[in-house]
């Protein structure tokens, strides 16, 4: 008998399972019936999520801002996304003319979808995982990518110009910042030696990998706000550009979907990146009580969250050029050579009974006066050009 | 249970259907799609002969991973080609891409 | 009595085999791709149903998530040739659908002749960690499949470098377009 107060999750699961086959099912359909359970539960929480996030955002870029941010429904404004939610219901939804209805009505579910779906994989305690799959970071950069189908999908079938370069604009954005979010990945899954998000976080218990793998934890933290399409990587939706991009035809929940979805994958990158980088639910005296775990999750999830903010707040757009040499000509090469200085770090920890810390940030530090020096090496090279050229005339 | 021959009717079904797509379809995008539907019938009978005949070796697996390689890379350069022959002479009909030379 | 296994099993297979046919034959190439894409994640079940799970991941992060996309990016680089309701088939479709039946007619003949076809799956020795750590030690080992693997990389890399040459911008002056 589990301890409800050790682990109330499984002692629910436990009572519900005695409970129902007590009714005489099978228990083959009772263990499906508590998984259709277990998704729609966390479906639901995690949607729930939203408005908290919606409010806490506003809350803090309206600091940032130094204005006072929603303060007028709930206590200190708390249930203004619920007002703001009625007044989407309320709205029409419009479908543009020449629109293709399929692909229209589907963008929106596809685009949600890909997001509720990455939480399957998050562990959350030690012993709360939904679905313990053995390849879960493969599952991670497959449904995540999904997203892009939906916002493709919606710009394509909207018969709207500004939709379609919106469109555009994610295809160049997201599926090239997906290769060093992909490159960033492969670190944890090398230096833990699994495939699977519970035994990734098992591997941090001593040491969490942002310290043995600081660039590669940036370069996922970066690539995957690109991938989200947040600012400033949000010219897919560059309102003073190409109006609002791919959404621009979509109304009243509908375009409540997308909005949902946009906030909830920045919420969900930053999840991802505690649980690969910052060690997930590991701290004290979680082995003695799991459900701690989920405390330190959201702990350090809010922590990475509040930063994701802060950039949203503090840095402007970039251009779709910088966006593009940004990453071709940066973070693809440099997550390149991370992965390789990382391997060549853990084979040497090994073989020569170095420190496993030391020996890979001392790889790490290597790796970014490498850059610092191919970096400087570009600039001059820049600089002569430009220099040459202007007496050029 | 379910046996062999369940999923190697499905997949002649499959392979089928693309081979039907990939002659009768003018659309060289099209035509790509089916050739996508008939590696992916080679797949299903991959895995599932590695499943039922020689689950102790793993050739089936290993086997799907490198059709999966060979599918990436024909799709790349398929559609670099038909985006090219669309460049110079605006129509992505396979029948009409009949010069050799231009 | 069917398990549940085999209702997934024909359910699944139901709805790929639908929606293969529509890939070959809806006229619109945007409807084709978003029906291959569904034809595809079929496909992934069956993977899952053969204990491939890995193989089924691998399907959705190569062929949707990558193939796919691209083809629908190709659709909507050649939106003007594609939009237009031209016709969709050759004149000889019957030709290709009489040949695809005879195929598909000389399979079940060839399979119902075969016994061994009849086989239950047998119990894996392995488990599923084990089963990925084999699969994954089988590609780099001497012994096994690294010529095979060492090939498909050199085959992707070939890839990579011919789309980019294929698909480069045309250089006005250089290389005229014939018939604009």
């Amino acid at each position: 008998m589990i301890d409800v107060l050790k682990d109330p999750i499984a002692w629910i699961g436990d009572l519900l399972r005695t409970w129902l086959i007590g009714f005489g099912l099978l228990p083959e359909f009772v263990t499906f019936l508590l998984q259709l359970l277990t998704a729609l539960i966390l479906a639901t929480a995690v949607l729930l999520l939203t408005f908290l996030l919606i409010w806490g955002e506003r809350k803090v870029i309206a600091r940032i801002q130094d204005r006072l941010g929603p303060n007028r429904v709930g206590p200190f404004g708390v249930f203004q996304t619920v007002a703001d939610l009625l007044k989407l219901v309320t709205k029409e939804l419009i479908t543009p003319t020449g629109a293709d209805l399929v692909p229209y009505n589907l963008a929106p579910l596809i685009t949600v979808m890909s997001v509720v779906g990455l939480w399957a994989v998050l562990p959350l305690a030690p012993t709360v995982l939904p679905a313990d799959i053995n390849v879960g970071v493969l599952y991670i950069i497959s449904i995540g990518a999904i997203g892009t189908l939906g916002i493709l999908l919606a710009g394509l079938s909207s018969n709207n110009k500004y939709a379609l370069l919106g469109a555009f604009r994610t295809v160049a954005l997201m599926v090239s910042y997906s290769v060093p979010m992909v490159l960033a990945l492969l670190v944890p899954v090398l230096l833990s030696g699994s495939m699977g998000m519970q035994t990734i976080v098992e591997a941090q218990r001593p040491i969490p990998f942002v310290l043995l793998a600081p660039v590669a934890a940036i370069i996922f933290f970066i690539s995957s706000l690109a991938e989200v399409g947040r600012a400033p990587f949000d010219l897919l939706e560059a309102d003073s550009e190409i109006v609002a991009g791919y959404n621009i035809e979509y109304s009243g929940l509908k375009f409540g979907m997308f909005f949902v979805a946009e906030f909830l994958h920045a919420f969900t990158i930053s999840a991802l990146t505690a649980t690969l980088f910052l060690g997930g639910w590991s701290g004290p005296w979680v082995d003695l009580y799991p459900i701690l775990g989920m405390l330190y999750f959201s702990i350090k999830t809010s922590i990475v969250y509040f930063v994701v903010i802060w950039i949203r707040g503090s840095f402007p757009r970039i251009r779709i050029d910088q966006m593009n040499s940004l990453n071709w000509k940066f973070i693809t090469p440099v997550a390149l050579f991370g992965l390789v200085f990382t391997a060549i770090a853990e084979k040497l920890a090994i073989q020569l009974g170095l420190g496993r810390l030391i020996t890979h940030l001392g790889a790490n530090a290597l790796l970014i006066v490498l850059t610092l020096v191919a970096l400087g090496l570009y600039a001059r090279a820049a600089r002569t050009k430009f220099e040459s050229a202007a007496e050029a005339g | 249970m379910i046996p062999l021959s369940w999923y190697v009717l499905f997949s002649a079904a499959l392979f089928c259907i693309g081979l039907y797509g990939a002659l009768a379809r003018r659309n060289a995008l099209a035509i790509l799609m089916a050739i996508e539907l008939m590696l992916n019938a080679v797949n299903i009978n991959l895995v599932a002969f590695w499943r039922y005949i020689t689950p102790d070796i793993i050739v089936g697996q290993a086997f799907a991973l490198v059709v999966f390689a060979v599918a990436a890379s024909e799709a790349a350069v398929g559609l670099a080609l038909i985006i090219s022959i669309y460049r110079r002479r605006h129509t992505v009909a396979a029948e009409e891409i009949d010069m050799l030379k231009w | 009595m069917l398990s549940l296994l085999q209702i997934a099993f024909l359910v699944a297979a139901f709805l790929t085999i639908v929606s293969a046919i529509m890939v070959v034959s809806t006229p619109s190439m945007v409807h084709a791709a978003l029906w291959l894409i569904l034809t595809l994640a079929g496909v992934a079940v069956f993977f899952v149903l053969l204990n491939a799970g890995f193989l089924a991941v691998v399907q959705i992060a190569v062929y949707i998530d990558a193939i796919a996309i691209m083809i629908i990016i190709v659709v909507m680089l050649t939106q003007e040739a594609t939009r237009q309701r031209i016709r969709q088939v050759s004149k000889t479709w019957w030709g290709a659908a009489i040949a695809a039946l005879i195929l598909f007619a000389g399979l079940i003949a060839l399979f119902t002749q075969t016994p061994a076809l009849a086989v239950d799956a047998p119990t894996l020795a392995m488990s599923q960690e084990a089963l990925l750590e084999d699969l994954g030690t089988a590609l780099v080992d001497v012994n096994r499949y690294i010529i095979p693997f060492e090939v498909a990389s050199v085959l992707l890399l070939a890839a990579l470098i011919g789309s980019i040459m294929v698909a480069w911008p045309l250089v006005r002056g250089k290389d005229e377009e014939v018939d604009a």
